[in-house]
């Protein structure tokens, strides 16, 4: 508790305080835009953190994450096309709201719940971290690479439709992270005897080169010669009878939405959805489902935001990033040499709780800029698209270059961006490969650590409990298919499905 | 292959046509030569000396080279049997529309352009190239406005960066004059 106040006490100087409203606005403003994802956002703007002390810079990147959610929002309202994919399921009811005349009500629905599910969600982080951390200082190397093992195989099974392609964009990553000299021995691997690679590549260089990229090459090739119009929007407001509908769903979310954003089940977009469908079990305007009921845009919203909040915990207690986001983020915290997990609560103390107490304010100041701000943020999506990809691909540049002020890096980037290119046009999902990239070499170095304690037998990976529990969880994982024949046939889930397909057709 | 191509019989007609409807196949080719490259780069690091630990440097890339012929395999079997990995949809995505490879291929080589110019001319040059030729690329035709945004934003960013944020950019001729 003292050691939060002390977090306030940092948080709350004029600069950082400056900072985290940098962080959410420009958070709201890039989660608005449509085309760039928070996760690219924090991406581009490494390069400017270059000079600046982690503090500051972590207080930035956790307002973007925060209002790049916020800003998704926005556009699912007014637009039906959300920003990113925690936002998808906003699109549900918001967009019939706002159709029929009601999006200051749901932009408002939004943004409260966003704000309620956030400070939730910051109290639990405040709870359970430091407890997290504590218990996982005892993990041993063979617990780490099982975890690390439970990352790949959820991220690679949970998310996108095909496993296969799936595991071969976590394969591409794998391969870009083994680039470079070998952490144990210093031999060359993948290095093809170039200088410019025994460093390994950058995985800025790498995130910059998928998000950005691999999105502006894939977007030009499928412009939209007309974009969609917004619908106009007033400033957010809630009735008596609006909030007597939306408060239970506010707080329901973090329930949903805290737990899911903690493993490495890819996020936000499992909860989201799992709300909405609760929201409309649970509701007595049911045949307003469709049509714009407002449960469905604060529960989701609230759930989105709590499972941001749930992202931090595992980032930053155990080192495990579970969203594209969080995987940013762990890039970031890693060009400052500093490494998140167990450890971080003890060694880097001040910054944690400086940054936890930076998200109660960025939440705060969220909600207090962006309600009255709402009808400018509609304004941003008026932006013409070839300045805003021509934008993309120019900051894109100028991050690439200032790693190493090296012009490989951007013929590197340019190639990893084509890459990109080709994922998004047949359907890999661009996340496995990032944590391939970010968790592979650690992942490496826990297994052969693990095995030189066991002298290289393999009953060194599995000689705990806990690594026995967690691969049993991903033998789960890999044979649900298989599970699944033998189960008798659940009726419900097909419900949830086929409302989904309606939507999104 | 090309018995694969009998089984069909209306793309059978067609090769290119065939091609067409299974250029998924080439991100298997990409993961063969992935694969094959990590397996031949992981087969001549010496093992002998400077291991420490019964695994040496090589055991993860020889899997991982592995894995990615076995996952090339899977995935091409599943494109032959008529899987399609499903395109990403956004915002600005329109994918009724077939591809623009020229839009594609301009903004390639604006990006490429500033990587070429940029140690040569330096970044508020090069940079304003990046963007005029990009927003060209895609689209945007309006001849005064698009070169003064883009040498603004250029010449703003250099500054901001090089001089207020103390990250080092190549200011080349331009700045040498200041």
């Amino acid at each position: 508790m003292e050691q939060l106040l002390d977090g306030f006490a940092t948080a709350l100087t004029p600069t950082h305080l400056l900072f985290a409203a940098i962080g959410v606005l420009l958070g709201t403003a890039i989660g608005v835009l449509p085309g760039i994802g928070p996760a690219m956002a924090v991406a581009l703007l490494l390069p400017v953190t270059y000079g600046m002390e982690p503090t500051g810079a972590f207080i930035m990147f956790a307002g973007i994450y925060y209002g790049g959610m916020f800003g998704g929002s926005t556009t699912s309202i007014l637009l039906n096309t959300p920003g990113e994919s925690a936002a998808v399921v906003t699109a549900f009811e918001g967009n019939p709201m706002a159709r029929r005349g009601r999006g200051a009500q749901a932009l408002a629905a939004a943004a409260i719940g966003h704000f309620i599910g956030g400070i939730i969600g910051t109290i639990l982080i405040v709870l359970l971290a430091p407890f997290v951390a504590k218990h996982a200082v005892d993990i041993g190397a063979p617990d780490l690479f099982a975890i690390m093992v439970l990352a790949f195989i959820a991220v690679t099974s949970v998310l996108g439709a095909s496993r296969i392609r799936g595991v071969a964009s976590l394969l591409i990553g794998l391969t870009l992270g083994l680039v470079g000299l070998d952490e144990m021995t210093g031999q060359q691997r993948l290095t093809f005897g170039s200088l410019h690679l025994a460093d390994g590549i950058d995985v800025i260089v790498v995130a910059v080169a998928l998000f950005a990229v691999g999105e502006a090459l894939w977007v030009a090739a499928h412009l939209r010669r007309k974009p969609f119009t917004p619908i106009p929007v007033g400033r957010p407001w809630l009735s008596r009878g609006d909030l007597k509908r939306t408060w239970k769903p506010w707080l329901r979310g973090p329930v949903i939405g805290f737990p899911f954003g903690a493993i490495p089940a890819g996020g936000a977009e499992i909860p989201t959805f799992l709300s909405y469908v609760a929201e409309k079990r649970l509701s007595r305007h049911r045949d307003e489902f469709g049509k714009g009921a407002i449960e469905g845009v604060a529960g989701p919203e609230s759930t989105a935001s709590a499972s941001a909040a749930g992202t931090l915990v595992t980032m930053l207690t155990l080192g495990l990033p579970t969203t594209a986001v969080a995987a940013v983020m762990l890039a970031a915290f890693q060009t400052y040499g500093i490494q998140p997990g167990p450890l971080l609560f003890q060694r880097e103390a001040g910054l944690v709780w400086a940054l936890i107490a930076s998200l109660f304010i960025g939440l705060t100041l969220l909600l207090v800029l962006n309600l009255p701000l709402a009808p400018l943020w509609a304004k941003l999506l008026r932006i013409p698209r070839p300045y805003l990809y021509a934008g993309i691909l120019f900051f894109a540049s100028v991050g690439a270059y200032a790693v190493n002020a090296d012009i490989f890096d951007l013929l590197l980037m340019f190639v990893i961006g084509v890459l990109g290119f080709g994922m998004r046009r047949y359907g890999l999902p661009v996340l496995p490969a990032i944590i391939g990239v970010i968790l592979g070499p650690a992942a490496e170095q826990q297994m052969r650590r693990s095995l030189q304690l066991s002298d290289g037998s393999l009953t060194g990976l599995v000689n705990s409990p806990m690594a026995v529990i967690v691969y049993v969880v991903v033998l789960v994982i890999v044979f649900f298919p298989l599970i699944r024949k033998f189960l008798p046939k659940p009726a419900p889930p097909a419900a949830p499905a086929r409302d989904r397909e309606e939507i999104d057709a | 292959m090309t018995t694969d191509t009998a089984r069909e019989p209306e793309a059978g007609r067609e090769p290119r046509g065939w091609f067409r409807e299974h250029s998924e196949l080439g991100i298997c080719a990409v993961l063969v030569v992935l694969g094959l490259l990590v397996l031949t780069d992981a087969l001549r690091i010496p093992t002998d000396f400077a291991q420490r630990g019964p695994v040496g440097p090589k055991a993860v890339p020889v899997l991982v080279g592995s894995l990615l012929l076995v996952v090339a395999v899977l995935l091409a079997r599943d494109v032959l049997r008529g899987g399609r990995g499903e395109a990403e949809t956004g915002e600005d995505v329109d994918l009724s529309a077939p591809a623009d490879w020229r839009t594609v291929l301009l903004l390639c080589g604006a990006f490429l352009a500033n990587a070429a110019l940029i140690g040569v001319v330096g970044f508020p040059i090069s940079g304003a190239i990046l963007f005029w030729g990009a927003a060209y690329a895609l689209g945007s035709r309006a001849y005064v406005r698009d070169p003064l945004i883009a040498a603004g934003l250029s010449v703003l960013t250099f500054a901001v960066f090089n001089n207020l944020l103390g990250v080092p950019l190549p200011g080349g001729p331009l700045m040498e004059v200041f």
